[in-house]
């Protein structure tokens, strides 16, 4: 089931859709005030993009600078080609450590990569401690937006969770009540847990160390803990020095959620004592994307949720409309990047309003991204025949204008005339919620010509 | 100075009047303005579909039909869009791009930008609310976005404000997408009237009688939300406010 038909499930909703639309444009409204007391925002906006740009553009370098110093540090670096390597190379280290609980904190690429099911499958407990990812996890949902996990979820529906999985107060779905009884079976496993899983925003390479961003400090607690700590990031997240790290940390939390910062802001350049600091570099398609000019800047995404929480369709659709890991307007891209095929609708979940590419913190024209996929889901065989044939027959009418004239007079002429029940048929698909405009007698140019007489 | 109007073919066979209030508009201050007869469609709609073939057939014919005017003028912010910014793709290093691309002009910023009259002598009694076209909006730069730091400014309410007796009125959302977006209007049916449903009650909640833009096919798609509904507003093109149509 591709987007749109999911969507207008959502859509067919409208109390709930409404809800949805409001809590995110909430968060969008409050990100503008925050951008709005910076007058250097743009600014700011502007460097990240170069900064990213540049980085992109000598990966290979960065990558090897930020091994060759995080190794310095005691480090361990590992390299996954794809999600598979990823996932075994985690496993193996859980066993190796002999490893059953684990606890991760948020990180969009082991959702990507599938982690959950596949250490599951092979015996290890794998806990997710970030409150909005517990939900979803809980629920055996995915996370529904990549900073709010589970913005699709009402209180009473967490409530309810929590008193299936948690033993709750029947009917308490009081916010206050929930965190605490979520912190508490949080801490619990934090304190029984093995092993920690992070992911990571940011890879500097001169200093060879990774900087987690959170809001909860879940984190910190997992990765002070346990002995072992395996960070996970994409290739894409390596910045150069720790001078850039400022550009973004401001740009981010703004961003993201109309803060400064990011309550937790946590560098780890070096294990903790006695303990062991594991970094998985992924590529999983990044280079493919990264060699291709005209999709390359996605990569230079910092996963802030601006685009999501701005996408007017991302709001009345929902974050699992997409069926991608990654919703909204980034989601679209990089999916259709990925898997054309698979995501062949997505580059189509949009109205071209360009509102994505005026929030981005990087200044990445997403718009212009899912544009161009566009053509590339035409180039590939994969818009469905029946809307090629009637693209095609129209470009070819409007070759000829004359012949256009006459459609045009007979379309003006006989619809008016024709009932409303051949108007509206069910092949009307405007009319399904709109009424056609009023035909007019005459075209502009019949006006225009009689005018010259 | 020769001007070649560009009327949007969808404009053409269901919106005449509006079109020719936008020719009339220019007459009014006294331009000389030539509407090529053999004109169709911009290729915007083949553009969006992703047909980029077919797109590039018509951008070239677009080329040939007005290349030789001094200035393009159409009553469209999308179809002007498309010229300026998504022609390149087709079009790059052809003889005559460089002067289309920098000469075709949306209509209020034709007048906004080149001719800066300093009054319309039309006086338009309505409180008004204005729907900013996207493609209009991020893509011409038509008027500050709330996306970015930038100082406030509105080329279309500059130019209303030429017009007599017309207020405005204040939305919640100034620059949302009515979700028109061509081809999305069909394709992602659902979420395409959902939309137009939020932004015509925006502009009903802020009192507005009138909701005007420089893009008709928002307006349609507005208009026939409105006219389903049978809701207490409707929508005009500007150019109509502007030629002193009540
Ligand atoms: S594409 Fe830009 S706005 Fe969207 S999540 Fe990434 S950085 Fe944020």
């Amino acid at each position: 089931m591709g987007h749109p038909k999911k969507a207008s499930k959502f859509v067919a909703n409208s109390k709930r859709m409404h809800w949805h639309d409001k809590a995110l444009w909430f968060v969008r409204e409050r990100r503008d005030l925050a951008t709005h007391q910076l007058d250097e925002w743009e600014e700011l906006r502007r460097v990240a993009s170069e900064i990213k740009t540049h980085t992109m553009d000598r990966l290979d370098y960065y990558l090897e600078e930020f091994e060759k110093n995080a190794t310095q540090k005691g480090l361990h670096i590992h390299w996954a080609r794809d999600a598979k390597e990823h996932n075994e190379i985690v496993l193996n280290l859980l066993l190796t450590h002999g490893a059953k609980r684990v606890v991760k904190s948020k990180s969009m690429l082991t959702e990507e990569c599938g982690l959950n099911p596949f250490l599951e499958k092979n015996g290890i407990e794998i806990v997710d401690t970030d409150l909005g990812e517990r939900i979803v996890q809980l629920r055996k949902e995915a996370p529904s937006h990549i900073v709010l996990p589970a913005i699709h979820l009402k209180k009473e529906e967490v409530g309810k969770t929590f008193e299936e999985f948690l033993n709750t107060q029947k009917d308490n779905c009081d916010p206050t009540y929930l965190t605490r009884e979520a912190r508490k079976h949080l801490r619990e496993k934090f304190l029984t847990a093995d092993a920690s899983i992070t992911g990571v925003n940011f890879a500097i390479a001169q200093t060879g160390g990774v900087v987690v961003c959170t809001n909860e400090g879940n984190a910190d607690l997992g990765a002070s803990l346990p002995k072992l700590h395996i960070a996970s990031m994409g290739i894409e997240k390596v910045i150069p020095r720790l001078e850039e790290l400022s550009v973004f940390t401001r740009l981010l939390a703004r961003s993201a959620t109309g803060q400064p910062i990011t309550t937790y802001t946590s560098h780890f350049h070096a294990p903790i004592e006695g303990g062991e600091l594991h970094i998985v570099i992924v590529d999983n398609g990044r280079s493919d994307t990264l060699s291709n000019s005209d999709f390359k800047e996605s990569l230079n995404c910092i996963r802030c949720g601006a685009c999501l929480n701005t996408c007017p369709v991302y709001r009345r659709s929902g974050g699992h409309s997409y069926g991608y890991t990654i919703p909204g307007p980034i989601g679209s891209t990089l999916g259709a990047s990925r898997d054309l095929q698979a995501n062949r609708t997505l580059p189509f979940a949009c109205t071209l309003c360009a509102s994505c590419s005026n929030v981005c913190p990087s200044k990445i024209k997403l718009h212009n991204q899912l544009y161009r996929h566009r053509q590339n889901v035409v180039k590939a065989g994969l818009l469905g025949a029946k809307k090629r044939a009637i693209l095609k027959v129209s470009s070819w009418v409007m070759k000829h204008p004359l012949l256009l004239d006459f459609v045009g007079l007979v379309v003006r002429k006989v619809v008016p005339i024709l009932p409303r029940s051949i108007v509206y048929s069910k092949a009307n698909i405007w009319g399904r919620g709109r009424e056609v405009p009023k035909f007019p007698k005459k075209s502009f140019k019949e006006l225009y010509k009689e005018r010259k007489k | 100075m020769k001007i070649g109007l560009f009327i949007p073919c969808f404009m053409n066979e269901l919106y005449p009047k509006a079109s020719m209030a936008t020719l009339k508009v220019l007459e009014n201050l006294g331009l000389d303005v030539e509407y090529p007869m053999n004109q169709t469609c911009c290729g915007q709609p083949m553009a969006n579909s992703g047909c980029y073939l077919e797109a590039k057939e018509l951008a070239k014919r677009f080329l040939k039909i007005f290349k030789d005017y001094d200035y393009i003028v159409a009553p469209s912010g999308s179809c002007v869009a498309m010229v300026r910014v998504n022609y390149a793709q087709f079009l790059e290093g052809e003889e005559g791009f460089e002067h289309l691309k920098n000469n075709t002009y949306e209509l209020v910023e034709f007048l906004h930008d080149v001719i800066k009259p300093t009054t319309m002598n039309v006086s338009f009694p309505y409180r008004v609310g204005i729907h900013n076209s996207c493609h209009g909006h991020r893509e011409l730069g038509m008027a500050s976005m709330s996306e970015r730091n930038f100082p406030e400014f509105s080329k279309i309410k500059k130019i209303l404000s030429l017009v007599d007796d017309i207020e405005f009125v204040t939305l919640r959302r100034n620059d949302e997408c009515c979700g028109f977006g061509g081809i999305f209007s069909v394709t992602q049916e659902a979420i395409s009237v959902a939309m137009g449903i939020d932004r015509v009650n925006d502009h009903l909640n802020a009192k507005a009688e009138v909701i005007t833009g420089i893009d008709m096919s928002c307006l349609m798609h507005m208009q026939g939300i409105i006219d389903r509904q049978k809701l207490p507003i409707k929508t005009m093109h500007i150019a109509q406010i502007l030629a002193g149509e009540l």
